[in-house]
């Protein structure tokens, strides 16, 4: 651990000059991860101030499991705290919460008017100073943003990064026998709350991708000779539209960055190639030739750059290539074999599949290649997805037999793996982006 | 499904009962079709002349391949030889070769090899002399196992391409 500061604590890839440019107070609590050997930060939440006291405990509530789900906090027992609902415009007693353990210490308030609206105050119990206050709306219907908006503002105000809660997942949801799965889009808050079904399931949809303002879904329906293929859902209007046919078969979609093209793999013959096509219209571009299978792309955050898999070398490696196409470089050189690389939205890392000693695990890597680290590791995992803000990866597991997938959620660091909660089997998450 | 699978034979008349009972938890798909029955199977007769069920039954509609591969062994070009026989005496079929693999392999990437073993089988039966526009090919990557357990049995037939006739 890097003592940084009075309490050391939890650095995000954040620079210590980077740090620096924060206000004072900012720097005065921290958390810092950069190995195994980290210690949770210990917070009170105490209940949001509202007209209706449930509403606010429930706020609380929400806010409390996503920021003890993240790992990097540990929630004060609220049992122990000297007061019970918090208030963001009064100064707390510091001392008193002092003695809980608490090192930081959130207020809030929430009220229904029309919009919803919030306030906080994150404060650092030690230094008695204000890390952060904050004031944000949403509409009625989804109180539950409200609480992400706030463990989204606590998470940046206590780690320099931008967090992640409120946003959504895609996934595909599975059920029946798995030798006649049914198979349905669906999307659900990244707490897993709010679950929508997308498709009905009379053909079997997966690989979902959300395009980067969140407001299409590309992906593959799986139906027979005739009528598998790719479509894009508009999740505003509910409308789907092919995407073409080119090739014998077409799959694995991924938005550009600037969500105006599409990549994805077609099928001629033994060969699988990856092409790019324009969504306002025309042909699709091929990008990399030969009689390999190279599937898998994904673009960098920047768009000059895409990622993909390929076996042209025997087994399924990684490779970079200009967004133009291009023969591409080999990044990855460890054992077993490689697949499903996704650029990191920040774009300091590749995540990964890999399968080595009858095992798939999930890992990282620079984009050189280099710093190749193996997060998760078991019977089966597979197709990991980044959080907005990069540093947590989803990815799903699959015991085999005739059980099902699940998701879980693991941090870059290799910690804090956790099941997240679906009413069924589930599948390929997508993690979309921010909504605020 | 449970134990009270019908006796399944695949390949050269491999008696797989006894295995696919003791792992207790194997499912044959619900078939779409003829394409995803294994010869011998449900204890069906061997069918007239150029149907289907004589397909099935008397040639064999699969043939299997090694862990990420999709070159044919020689059990599998004998199966195909005898496929692009019977296909040969009855042209009114067309044909759909549909590509699987198991499920140690991620999914993107088992499709596009499941394409590549069916593109393997219509190769072959082309060069045995079945026409190109006769043959088509769909691949279903791992989505549609026809056996279930997670041992290696199991995943060996699943990797698989099978041939489907259509009219």
């Amino acid at each position: 651990m890097n003592v940084m500061t009075r309490r050391a604590a939890l650095k995000l890839g954040l620079s210590s000059a980077a740090m620096l440019a924060v206000s004072p107070a900012f720097a005065q609590l921290q958390i810092t991860v950069t190995g195994g050997n980290f210690t949770p930060m210990p917070i009170a939440v105490p209940n949001f101030a509202s007209g209706d006291p449930s509403f606010g405990a429930e706020v609380a509530q929400v806010v409390r499991n996503n920021l003890t789900g993240s790992g990097l906090f540990r929630l004060i027992d609220p049992a122990g705290y000297p007061q019970q609902v918090g208030d963001p415009n009064q100064t707390p007693a510091f001392d008193a919460w002092r003695t809980t353990g608490a090192d930081a210490l959130v207020m809030g308030n929430v009220e229904r008017a029309g919009q919803i609206q919030s306030s906080l105050r994150l404060w650092d119990t030690t230094a008695g100073a204000q890390v952060t206050g904050k004031s944000y709306g949403t509409d009625p219907n989804s109180w539950r943003r409200i609480a992400h908006m706030a463990s989204d503002a606590i998470y940046t105000g206590l780690t320099g990064e931008s967090g992640y809660f409120d946003s959504r997942v895609i996934f595909v949801a599975e059920s029946g026998p798995k030798a006649n799965r049914v198979k349905r889009l669906a999307i659900m808050d990244q707490d897993g709350a709010n679950v929508q079904y997308l498709t009905d399931g009379s053909r079997p949809a997966i690989t979902p991708r959300l395009s980067p303002n969140g407001q299409l879904c590309a992906y593959m329906v799986f139906d027979g000779p005739t009528s598998s293929g790719i479509f894009i859902l508009n999740l505003g209007t509910g409308q789907t539209q092919a995407l073409g046919r080119f090739g014998q078969m077409n799959f694995a979609p991924r938005f550009s960055p600037d969500g105006r093209r599409l990549a994805f793999s077609v099928t001629n013959g033994a060969a699988t190639n990856i092409y790019a096509i324009d969504l306002a219209g025309g042909q699709p571009q091929q990008l990399t030739t030969g009689s390999a299978i190279d599937t898998g792309p994904s673009y960098s955050p920047d768009g000059s750059r895409i990622v993909f898999e390929s076996d042209r070398g025997g087994r399924p490696q990684i490779y970079v290539m200009g967004a133009g196409g291009g023969s591409g470089d080999r990044i990855s050189f460890g054992n077993g074999s490689y697949s499903t690389p996704v650029w990191s939205p920040k774009g300091d890392y590749i995540a990964f599949t890999r399968q080595s000693g009858g095992q798939f695990q999930i890992g990282i890597m620079a984009p050189d290649g280099s710093g190749e680290r193996i997060l998760a590791s078991s019977y089966h995992a597979e197709g990991p997805t980044w959080a907005p803000n990069g540093r947590v990866l989803m990815y799903f597991r699959d015991p085999g037999g005739n059980d099902g997938p699940s998701l879980y959620a693991i941090d870059i660091w290799g910690r804090n793996e956790r099941r997240v909660a679906t009413q069924g089997y589930a599948s390929d998450p997508a993690w979309g982006p921010l909504l605020s | 499904m449970g134990t009270t699978l019908p006796l399944l034979r695949f390949g050269k008349g491999l008696l797989m009962a006894v295995l696919l009972v003791a792992v207790a938890a194997c499912a044959r798909t619900p078939t779409t079709g003829v394409g995803n029955m294994a010869p011998g199977e449900g204890g069906m007769g061997a069918g007239t002349p150029g149907s289907q069920q004589e397909f099935l039954v008397s040639v064999g509609d699969r043939v299997f391949f090694e862990t990420d591969s999709s070159l044919l062994t020689s059990d599998a070009q004998s199966t195909l030889q005898k496929q692009a026989q019977w296909l040969q005496q009855y042209p009114q079929y067309r044909i759909v070769i549909e590509g699987h693999a198991d499920e140690r392999g991620t999914r993107e990437y088992n499709i596009a090899l499941g394409a590549r073993r069916a593109s393997a089988v219509v190769n072959y039966l082309a060069s045995l002399g079945i026409p190109q526009n006769r043959l088509s090919t769909v691949s279903y990557g791992k989505e549609r196992p026809v056996a279930i357990c997670n041992d290696i049995s199991c995943w060996s037939q699943n990797r698989r391409a099978v041939t489907v006739l259509t009219n």
